[in-house]
């Protein structure tokens, strides 16, 4: 370990406003995709079932 | 050989494909990351010039390598397009482009946050960081491309084509430490020599940039089958597949 403390880490040496920055917005990106590319997945299904029901209504 | 070529460009064998392949990346970037991130911050030890403000370099050098191999992926995927006309190939040059763009700006970002402990500035006109800068644009300029041609078959060619072009610049970032020897260092890692870092150092970050390549990999799988749908929707396995 190369902290004694959680309070220590989270200084992270005097350059918290540096190191937790840059991490955050890799985890935002990493995140944010996984999340978009769920969301995209889910709504094209329901688009093409509501499609399916609309088609079996008119014919 | 061809025959598998020619299973591969159809896209109901892709979706298949990629539907088998995907769990092995998403475990493995599950796995990788989170280890990965807590070595990197946690256990490893400082650096003894620039203290734990290196702990930068766990997200900027994945960033900063993704940034370029995305880009070369959409090229090769973009010359396969229009040497044999595999739609497929187009499709996955499209759904790659928003994470290389992404993973660009993460270098520029993450770099300019260390810039300001270690070189005093966060931006200076430095070759590796002007060319990294314009492979930004060029990023955006090929989505936005596309955006403008509203999903047509000449917009796709008209796409490859800028992608064939920009990717130029893939050799300007990666030797620009070395031909314009300005205030960016160079390379961290190389094939042949052994990193210039101990082991409690390189080895997270190995872990890192293996991560970030499986959840890479794991993301165009997953939504090279939603961009599959969009576009094939009219056929009749895609309808089988809501049903």
């Amino acid at each position: 370990m190369a902290f004694d403390s959680l309070a220590a880490f989270l200084t992270m040496g005097g350059y918290a406003k540096y190191v937790w920055p840059a991490w955050g917005l890799a985890v935002l990106i990493i995140a944010g995709f996984t999340l978009w590319a769920r969301f995209e997945r889910r709504q094209l299904l329901q688009r093409l079932k509501r499609r399916q029901r609309r088609e079996t209504r008119t014919s | 050989m061809w025959t598998f070529w020619h299973k591969l460009g159809s896209p109901k064998w892709s979706y298949a494909i990629c539907g088998r392949l995907q769990p092995i990346f998403w475990i493995a970037a599950l796995l990788l990351l989170p280890i990965g991130s807590f070595w990197s911050l946690a256990i490893s030890p400082p650096d003894y010039q620039m203290g734990d403000s290196y702990r930068i370099i766990y997200v900027h050098v994945p960033a900063a390598i993704l940034a370029q191999s995305v880009f070369v992926a959409m090229a090769l995927a973009s010359a396969v397009f229009l040497i044999w006309k595999i739609k497929v190939a187009d499709m996955a040059a499209s759904v790659m482009a928003p994470f290389g763009a992404a993973m660009t700006l993460l270098g520029l970002f993450s770099g300019s946050l260390w810039g300001v402990p270690t070189w005093g500035t966060w931006w200076t006109w430095d070759a590796r960081l002007t060319s990294m800068l314009i492979q930004l644009f060029l990023y955006i300029g090929v989505i936005a491309l596309r955006g403008a041609f509203g999903g047509s078959d000449q917009g796709a060619k008209a796409v490859a084509v800028l992608t064939l072009v920009g990717v130029v610049n893939i050799p300007i970032i990666k030797y620009s430490v070395v031909w314009w020897n300005t205030l960016h260092q160079p390379a961290t890692f190389n094939l042949t020599e052994r990193p210039a870092m101990p082991a409690s150092m390189w080895m997270p970050l190995l872990l890192m940039v293996l991560g970030f390549y499986c959840f890479f990999i794991a993301l165009t799988l997953f939504r090279l089958r939603n961009e599959l749908i969009r576009r094939e929707s009219r056929a009749r396995w895609v309808q089988e597949l809501a049903g």
